[in-house]
């Protein structure tokens, strides 16, 4: 038995006295290894008296756990060292900055529709669609402007080179085209928003030959102006995040609706600065109960079917929501307005995380 | 439309203020766009004494002036020649803006005398451009009284923008009407007065339009006066006219602008010595021309209607009037207008000419036919007074229109339509304020008779709106729209969710979304597959934007160009619009076009950038494609691309032989030569409209799921291959050596070099076998590479690679 302790001994100096894992190494094969001394001894139980094998064989076993476990921890040591020395050489200037990634920007017009279309879409609004190459039966004649009117001049609207075959088309001057398209091919009753582009023979600081609106069309039974009201104070409250948003409506004209409105809401008028909110008046829209005429030209029963519609200007809005000051720059493709007016992919607008951040 | 409010007060018996009047006007749909209130402007301003003028002592030209404010007595140095003791003048105090030139006045030393506070001229308040003096007021000015008030100026001046259905408010009587309406107060215009006349008029009108254009002028009234004598109108008409910005010319011209603006009746006067024969009425002649009251010359077509003697045209009917007949400071015969023109004529008239005048603003939207006559009566009452003479009697051509119409009201409908709970018996009074008639009432029903300066009012909705806009649209109560649908459904149909996802995909690619016109230049289009004649606009704005686009490219590419040109090196545009292949409705295309140039990142320390080449174009492409649900697995590259691409570093993705669902390469290098961009470029457009229609009920579910544990292998082959063989050849034939085994097939390596001979190059590719059932044995991985290896040669016609 003292041949054991004297082992045990002698190994466990050998394993402290290791320096690195080869040394380390050399004395795990030395004691543990085929040749090794424990090894050795553990053959030599076979030739023991049963007797013998009783006392010598627990006790070399403990042997050879208590030599592994020490060989492990001092395994463990040498590596913890050697890492603190592998990590004491091993350092960056993190004040370098990142590879960098290339982002993109959502122009402001994309974003505001998709935001109009988040709040509309809660309201049970769905989204239509319309040329923009119109005939003059769907932006005009449709909606009760008669041949006479002075929107129809070459001078406001946009025509296209008159080939001859059938009839001269145009550019459509708002989106109200798509409420006809919509109430000719579908019954009623009705709940659209219809966001695209416009087109008006117009180009100066404020103006833009190309620019962009939205239709909206509500035709139920039992729809009346009150709705209309309730609808865009919603939608402005909701859109320009101002939950106490002044709103009023005001008396206006347009062939298409009757009663007609125009529709102010809230702002705060400071220099040149505006803030949406407050007491002063801003005009954001113009809007009406559907002239029962519309109605009739489509083949809906205005005797039975009422509602409203209303026309926005979405560059205009996107302008007083976000501050940006010119409109022709939303055209020009700068980069540089492009990154600082446009909006991150990933900021999707939605109304159950705010619809915008 | 704008009247100061004395004016309205003439025609308005109210108490209220300005800004209740204002108020009310919008409120009544009468949009109030400006107030002028020149009597807070000019309100530092005030009537100062000149006690005494002494010359500077260190100053020639300069005057020391002890002045008496009404609020104590200052001191001022003035430049005013006119300046002398005794003068009553016009005194700003220190802290005062001066209008004319917008400096702030501050006590200071003029060459060592101290001077606080100023004597004005009419320029340096912004009233004239005089500035030889300072104003010098009346004697008996009293001293510290506004000076706003003593000039007349502290009448607040009001504009409305009039929307085209309201002529009736295109005089300042209308709008009287409304407001009283509105319960500002009580109408006091006067009633006109019918004048007899003393003798024949000589000059009668005759009608010779022809019966088919006879509406051109359906009624002319005619009024001759004698021994008048014309010269500057009084102080209080030059006054009203200066007040909406009218310059005053005579009194019988002023007069007609007067009426025009009070009651909305335009009216003319011609010199009745300078009318030869009588005045008839016919279309004009092309060839004709006229020397228009506005000192230019036109040339008429015959469309137009003429006012005409014996000699030619006299004037254009409701449009503008002639030089020739034109009354001067000698006339002394006149003989007065008061027509109807036809409003369509009259606006065609005036277009045509590009004249605007008050008269045609007027006709144009339709004048109350009932008041031709009451204007002649008020145009002649008003020539009397101010130029004396005397008055033929009324000689007319034609007739009043015969213009009556009723309207069915149902009182109900304020609240079904308005949403108002206006009371049947408020909705009745209101609608007499305004001049309409309750012809019957049956409870239920009105029958509502329009009054003639109310032409536009049609129907019911436009009575409901006449009591609505009276009562108040502020008091239609707000109710919220409910969505029939408990939970939100999809407001977008799976097509348009793709062009918002397209734009998503490109924009977190780091490409940036730009607008740009739906419009592009003739050579532009062209260049890019379009150009038709049909897609041109008739009446461009501008030549560089004449036709409809074929393309989202050609503007994408100027905007790189523009961005370039201000230093950009590396730009990334993209574009998710319209293209036009035709007019009709379904030949306008939905396309994700895109743009890159530079290269792949910025300059930075931890990796080289490398130029754009054509396989971002193409990753651009698929990202797009993949992510708005293509069936990108069943796509094929084929070499051929449009025209305007590279025709060696292009190509387009398909789905079959046939349907081009992108297109995608370098841009051509002539292109960007005619287009004067600095290449290289690499674009891209994928066609929406030519993917499959996604469903609109897909099911959400996907493939199981199948994996295996079993180890995968992998080898490598490389093909010598002609110069010309596509590596997706290689890959396909690859993939169909063992449908089941191989897994994938990705090129590694591609290798070009005389060392393989001429027009050759090695493709070198990863083929991984997976097996599902079993660990693969060698023998058979073996087999699966033989085949590999046979399928590719035949394919291909390469060999493999020694």
């Amino acid at each position: 038995m003292d041949d054991i302790a004297n082992l045990k001994q002698t190994l466990s100096d050998s394993i402290a006295a290791a320096e690195d894992q080869a040394a380390l190494e050399a004395v795990r094969v030395s004691a543990l290894g085929k040749k090794g001394q424990v090894t050795q001894l553990m053959k030599g139980l076979g030739g023991m008296s049963p007797e013998e094998r009783k006392t010598a064989g627990p006790a070399l076993n403990a042997l050879k756990d208590e030599i592994a476990t020490l060989l492990d921890s001092r395994k463990q040591a040498l590596e913890s060292v050697e890492m603190d020395l592998r990590l004491a050489t091993e350092r960056v200037d993190v004040s370098l900055t990142p590879r960098p990634e290339s982002e993109g920007f959502i122009h402001p017009v994309s974003q505001v529709i998709d935001e109009i279309t988040a709040v509309f879409g809660d309201m049970g609004f769905s989204v239509a669609e319309g040329p923009d190459i119109e005939q003059d039966f769907y932006n005009f004649t449709a909606l009760n402007i008669p041949p006479e009117h002075p929107a129809r001049q070459m001078h406001d609207t946009f025509y296209l080179n008159d080939t001859g075959e059938g009839e001269r088309m145009l550019l459509r001057t708002h989106t109200s085209p798509v409420q006809i398209r919509t109430m000719e091919n579908n019954k009623p009753p009705y709940r659209i928003i219809a966001p695209g582009r416009t087109y008006r023979c117009d180009s100066d600081m404020t103006h833009t030959p190309m620019f962009h609106q939205v239709e909206g069309l509500v035709i139920d039974r039992d729809i009346n102006m009150s709705h209309l009201k309730g609808c865009l104070q919603e939608f402005t409250r909701s859109f320009f995040d101002v939950a106490d948003l002044n709103v009023r409506f005001r008396p206006s004209y347009f062939p298409f609706t009757e009663p007609s409105a125009e529709l102010d809401i809230g702002c705060t008028r400071n220099g040149n600065s505006l803030t949406i909110g407050g007491d002063d008046w801003l005009e954001v829209l113009g809007c009406g109960m559907v002239h029962p005429k519309v109605l009739e030209y489509v083949g809906v029963d205005p005797n039975e079917w009422q509602g409203f519609a209303f026309g926005m200007g979405i560059d205009r809005i996107a302008m007083l929501k976000y501050g940006i000051p010119d409109l022709r720059a939303f055209f020009e493709s700068d980069l540089r307005w492009l990154r600082h007016y446009g909006f991150s992919a990933l900021d999707v607008p939605g109304l159950a995380g705010g619809l915008a951040r | 439309m704008k009247f100061p409010l004395s004016w309205l007060k003439q025609h308005i018996e109210t108490d209220a203020t300005l800004d209740q009047v204002v108020d009310t006007l919008t409120a009544v749909g009468l949009e109030v766009e400006e107030v002028t209130d020149r009597a807070k402007e000019l309100a530092p301003f005030t009537v100062a004494h000149v006690i005494e003028a002494v010359q500077h002592p260190d100053a020639d030209r300069l005057r020391v002036c002890t002045v008496d404010t009404g609020n104590g007595i200052t001191q001022v140095v003035c430049g005013a020649p006119n300046a002398r003791t005794g003068m009553k003048g016009v005194f700003a105090d220190v802290g005062t803006t001066i209008p004319g030139n917008g400096m702030l006045l501050t006590a200071a030393k003029i060459r060592g005398v101290e001077s606080k506070g100023m004597l004005c001229s009419e320029r340096e308040m912004g009233l004239s451009d005089e500035h030889d003096g300072i104003i010098d007021l009346p004697e008996d000015s009293p001293i510290g009284a506004p000076f706003a008030k003593l000039a007349g100026l502290d009448d607040p001046i009001i504009e409305l923008k009039i929307t085209p259905n309201h002529q009736d408010a295109l005089g300042v009587a209308g709008i009287a009407r409304d407001l009283a309406a509105a319960g500002l107060g009580k109408v006091i215009t006067p009633e006109v007065e019918v004048l007899p006349g003393a003798f024949e008029s000589p000059i009668k009108i005759e009608m010779k339009l022809g019966d088919d254009v006879a509406d051109a002028c359906p009624y002319f009234v005619g009024r001759y006066v004698r021994g008048i004598k014309n010269g500057p109108s009084p102080k209080w008409l030059q006054d009203r006219l200066l007040a909406i910005g009218l310059r005053p010319i005579s009194a019988l011209v002023d007069m007609t602008n007067y009426i025009t603006f009070d009651m909305g009746r335009p009216l003319h006067v011609f010199d009745a010595d300078k009318v030869a024969g009588n005045i008839h009425l016919r279309l004009a002649k092309s060839g004709e021309t006229i020397d228009a009251l506005n000192d230019k010359s036109y040339d008429l077509d015959d469309q137009m209607t003429a006012v005409c003697d014996d000699n030619g045209v006299l004037g254009l009917g409701g449009v503008i009037g002639g030089v020739p007949s034109g009354c001067t400071e000698e006339t002394t015969n006149v003989f007065i207008e008061a027509a109807l023109f036809d409003p369509v004529r009259t606006a065609t008239t005036g277009r045509k000419l590009q004249i605007d005048s008050d008269a045609r603003y007027r006709f144009e939207r339709g004048i109350d036919p009932a008041a031709v006559v009451s204007g002649m009566e008020r145009a002649t009452k008003l020539v009397l007074e101010i130029c004396g003479g005397e008055a033929s009697e009324i000689t007319t051509a034609g007739a009043q229109p015969e213009w009556s119409k009723t309207v069915s009201f149902r009182p109900a409908r304020m609240q079904t339509l308005g949403g108002l709970d206006t009371p049947a018996e408020q909705s009745i009074s209101i609608l007499e304020s305004l001049g309409f008639g309750i012809l019957e009432n049956n409870g239920d029903t009105l029958e509502v008779s329009v009054p003639t300066w109310r032409m536009d009012v049609h129907g019911e909705a436009d009575l409901v709106e006449e009591v609505a806009r009276i009562v108040g649209y502020d008091a239609i109560p707000a109710i919220p729209l409910r969505n029939p649908a408990p939970v939100t459904r999809p407001a977008i149909t799976p097509q348009r969710r793709r062009m918002v996802t397209a734009k998503r995909v490109l924009a977190a690619r780091g490409m940036n979304e730009a607008v740009t016109w739906s419009f592009t230049q003739t050579p532009w289009a062209e260049m890019f597959g379009g150009g038709a004649d049909a897609l041109r606009l008739a009446n461009p704005i501008s030549s560089e934007i004449d036709i409809m686009r074929p393309s989202t490219l050609p503007n994408l590419i100027d905007a790189v160009k523009r961005n370039v040109d201000r230093g950009v090196g590396n730009v990334a545009l993209f574009e998710v619009g319209n293209t036009y292949s035709g007019v009709k409705p379904d030949e306008q295309q939905v396309v994700a076009g895109g743009v890159r140039r530079g290269e792949s990142g910025q300059k930075h320390w931890s990796q080289a950038s490398r130029e754009i080449d054509v396989f971002d174009a193409k990753a651009d492409a698929m990202a797009v494609l993949t992510e708005i649900g293509a069936p990108t697995a069943n796509l094929q590259t084929f070499v051929e691309a449009p025209d305007w691409y590279h025709p060696g570093r292009s190509g387009t993705l398909r789905l079959g032989p046939k349907n081009i669902l992108a297109a995608f390469g370098e841009l051509h290098p002539r292109i960007l030569a005619l287009m004067d961009v600095k290449g290289p470029l690499v674009g891209f457009e994928v066609f929406m409209d030519n993917l499959p229609k996604s469903k609109d009920k897909a099911s959400h579910n996907r493939s199981a799921l199948v994996v295996s544990d079993l180890p995968s292998v992998d080898r490598d082959f490389a093909f010598v291959v002609g110069s010309d063989v596509a590596a997706q050849d290689i890959v396909r034939a690859a993939t169909g050596a063992d449908k089941k085994l191989i897994a994938d097939v990705s090129v590694f390596d591609v290798f070009e070099g005389a060392a393989l001979g001429e027009d050759k190059k090695s493709i070198a590719v990863r083929v991984r076998l997976q097996p599902s059932d079993k660990t693969l044995t060698e023998d058979e991985i073996d087999a699966v590479a033989d085949r590999v290896v046979s399928q590719v040669v035949k394919a291909t016609g390469g060999a493999l690679r020694g």
